[in-house]
């Protein structure tokens, strides 16, 4: 083995495709898109120079600003959510629902084999208010209150969102850190018991510091998809009422696409770039530390 | 050292001809699209939404253009409409547009088309081919006004808008026709007063309800209030245009447009209608084939008036304007116009009025050369509108750039729900108007 990978041209050989490819798709587009940054045009007329301009209308472009915060506070909660939700849902499959939590680990993992549309569309039905009640409004109305138009404010909609990816993907979560919590020696957690240590305190002293590393995994594998989410809002919101749920990625995608501004689309996706790369960077250097330190 | 040098040279090849290979796949994938060679058939893309015009000429070439169809086939391809301006633009970049298309949402996507040559100049070719009288001159004049004085698109649908009312409510409540837009307030209140639902509006398509503003601009400040717009020489966010935007969304403050209008699609705002769940509805004439199908038609054809967007007390615009389209445009790609796309377009000319009115009920700008008994009273009322009017305006969004028509859209429901003040609303799509 040792001679095959000390043998450079087998390395090339081996490597040679898979990197042929992943320049291809993935390097010479980002560069290409990159280089659109400083172009204005569209396929129609042609690309000329465009200097900076991209760029100081970035800064200055409040929808720009509306569309990453929304994304900042989005990811946040929705990454909270999950990972909270996930952890939840694994301690209880791990210390009280143990070797029946089979079961139950399929019916809340069944949300995340479904097409994200289907989901969609069935959280609009759930909330809708016309044409006809859905679901919520009727138990709303059951206790006496009024109706709510969960799309017509930019404020419902964002919760309705929220929700709907959290329950989505929590079962996602909770198998990958059911994972990481079954993987701690049943030694160590006997021993924490026998000097004391029970409930909250077991958890957290002794399971929390020890399933830190996939949680950490589980936190930069969620922050990474919610900075780029953009099926979800697609199914449910289309980004509306007005742009009230519109994330950097769907702004990118109509600024392109839809306006056939794509030089500034591209700039988008470069911001967008810059912060998933940012958030991961301070993820990981956070882990790193506690892992350390832990 | 020979062997070294001969297996150093084997790399070299082998280097060589994967890069070689790789240029080609990149040629073979860049490359695909436009051709040159004489097209096998008359390709047609349209939306997904509108199945009338592509019914209709399916119809057609198995009837009157079955010649035509013979020597090159009709092949119908859809896009959904969300997607249409994108599609267009990378075929436009490819070179690939199809014979016949479906113009861009916003007719600034063919103007730029035209001018870049890819559009055929159909003054030029209806002329050559003898057809050009075959067109409705109301509708030649819709188009012109749209496309910078050209006939850039084929009036495969010719539409004027108004208000479509529920006679039999209108009776029983005792409502008069509303001449004035203070008279269709006071129907409006009396209405809801009496637990009916006055307007039925897709807040989901947005364009229902922007309809409604720019009919009390064209009645509030004259025919040409979207030009000034159009021309700098107004704003939006000037008062006067504001007032339009608060008198709509006081409609939907008190409730006229129904609960959740912002989720009411397209065709559940046009089954309250026809079911009799509310007693107006503002729409253009294409609603005709609906009101015409008594399985949709809940009501009857029979208990369905016209009426055009009131007058505005001491405005400078007539309530006779009627705002006139030419629905969903079709234009013809400049590529591949050849004799067999000559003789589909002639029989088009000459055969597609007919055929649309009498299967499908629905008005087109091309003369109907072979006389077709109309559906109902109401077809009948419009048509002698269409031929009697004087003078036609546009639509809200008709000058606006595709970026300003999803903002007005998209926020249409907000005015309505009063999540978006009026000021905020125009402001909102004057500053999309702005940004280029």
């Amino acid at each position: 083995m040792h001679r095959v990978l000390g043998d450079r041209r087998a390395i090339m050989i081996l490597l040679g495709p898979a990197l042929l490819v992943y320049t291809l798709i993935m390097l010479v587009p980002t560069v290409w898109s990159l280089g659109y940054s400083f172009t204005k045009g569209n396929s129609i007329d042609g690309f000329t120079g465009n200097g900076l301009a991209n760029f100081t209308r970035l800064f200055s472009d409040q929808a720009v600003h509306d569309a990453l915060w929304f994304t900042v506070k989005y990811a946040v909660l929705v990454t909270v959510g999950q990972v909270i939700a996930g952890y939840l849902l694994a301690l209880l499959y791990v210390f009280f629902l143990k070797k029946a939590s089979a079961l139950i680990r399929t019916l809340v993992f069944f949300p995340v084999v479904l097409p994200t549309v289907a989901v969609g569309l069935l959280f609009q039905k759930f909330f809708q208010v016309a044409p006809q009640t859905g679901p919520v409004n009727s138990l709303l109305n059951t206790f006496g209150l009024e109706s709510v138009d969960f799309f017509g404010s930019a404020g419902s909609a964002f919760w309705v969102l929220v929700s709907m990816d959290i329950w989505r993907s929590m079962g996602f979560y909770a198998v990958l850190l059911f994972a990481g919590l079954v993987d701690i020696p049943d030694e160590v957690l006997e021993s924490a018991r026998l000097d004391g240590a029970s409930g909250p305190r077991l958890i957290r002293h002794i399971v929390l510091p020890l399933s830190l590393p996939v949680l950490m995994s589980s936190l930069i594998f969620s922050i990474n998809g919610t900075l780029k989410v953009f099926d979800s809002v697609v199914a449910l919101t289309n980004g509306g009422p007005g742009t009230g749920t519109t994330p950097l990625t769907l702004y990118m995608f109509q600024t392109s696409f839809t306006y056939s501004e794509y030089g500034y689309g591209s700039t988008i996706a470069l911001l967008l770039t810059v912060v998933c790369l940012l958030v991961s960077l301070a993820v990981y250097r956070v882990s790193r530390r506690d892992i350390t330190e832990g | 050292m020979p062997h070294r040098m001969i297996r150093a040279r084997r790399t070299r090849l082998t280097l060589l001809s994967a890069g070689v290979t790789s240029l080609a796949l990149l040629a073979s994938a860049c490359g695909g699209g436009g051709t040159s060679a004489a097209p096998k058939e008359f390709k047609y893309l349209s939306v997904t939404e509108n199945t009338t015009t592509r019914t209709a000429l399916t119809k057609l070439s198995k009837g009157s253009c079955k010649a035509e169809n013979d020597t090159l086939p009709l092949k119908v391809e859809t896009v959904p409409q969300a997607s249409l301006d994108q599609k267009l633009q990378l075929l436009a970049g490819q070179d690939a547009l199809p014979a016949q298309f479906a113009a861009g949402n916003a007719p600034a996507l063919t103007k730029q088309l035209a001018e870049s040559g890819k559009v055929a100049n159909l003054d030029l070719e209806l002329e050559r081919l003898g057809v050009f009288d075959d067109l409705e001159p109301a509708a030649v004049s819709t188009i012109k006004a749209l496309y910078d004085g050209k006939v850039q698109t084929l009036p495969y649908e010719y539409n004027i808008e108004g208000i479509f009312y529920n006679k039999k409510i209108f009776k029983e409540k005792g409502i008069e026709v509303p001449g004035t837009w203070d008279e269709l307030i006071a129907a409006s209140d009396k209405l809801n007063n009496e637990r009916v639902q006055p307007f039925a509006a897709s807040g989901q398509q947005g364009w229902p309800i922007t309809r409604l503003i720019s009919g009390y601009l064209y009645r509030s400040l004259g025919p040409g209030a979207l030009d000034d717009v159009n021309t700098g020489l107004a704003q939006l966010t000037e008062p006067e245009y504001v007032k339009a935007a608060e008198e709509i969304a006081a409609l939907g403050k008190k409730g006229y447009f129904g609960k959740g209008v912002g989720s009411i699609d397209y065709d559940t705002a046009m089954n309250q209608f026809l079911t009799g769940k509310s007693a107006m509805f503002y729409m253009g004439s294409w609603a005709l084939a609906n009101i015409s199908d008594p399985k949709q038609n809940k009501v009857g054809a029979d208990n369905v008036g016209f009426m055009p967007f009131p007058a505005v007390t001491g405005g400078a615009g007539s309530a006779d304007q009627y705002p006139s389209n030419v629905g969903l445009a079709v234009t013809l790609g400049s590529k591949n116009f050849d004799k067999k796309t000559d003789a589909w377009v002639r029989c088009i000319a000459k055969n597609y009025g007919s055929t649309a009115l009498k299967d499908h009920g629905s008005i087109s700008g091309f003369k109907v050369n072979t006389p077709v008994k109309d559906a109902n009273e109401v077809t009948t009322t419009v048509r002698k509108t269409i031929s009697s009017s004087q003078q036609n305006v546009l639509w809200f969004e008709a000058f606006f750039s595709t970026k300003a028509t999803t903002a007005s859209q998209t926020n249409a429901a907000g005015l309505v729900t009063g999540s978006v003040s009026p000021k905020q609303f125009m402001e909102t799509v004057q500053s999309a108007l702005k940004s280029k």
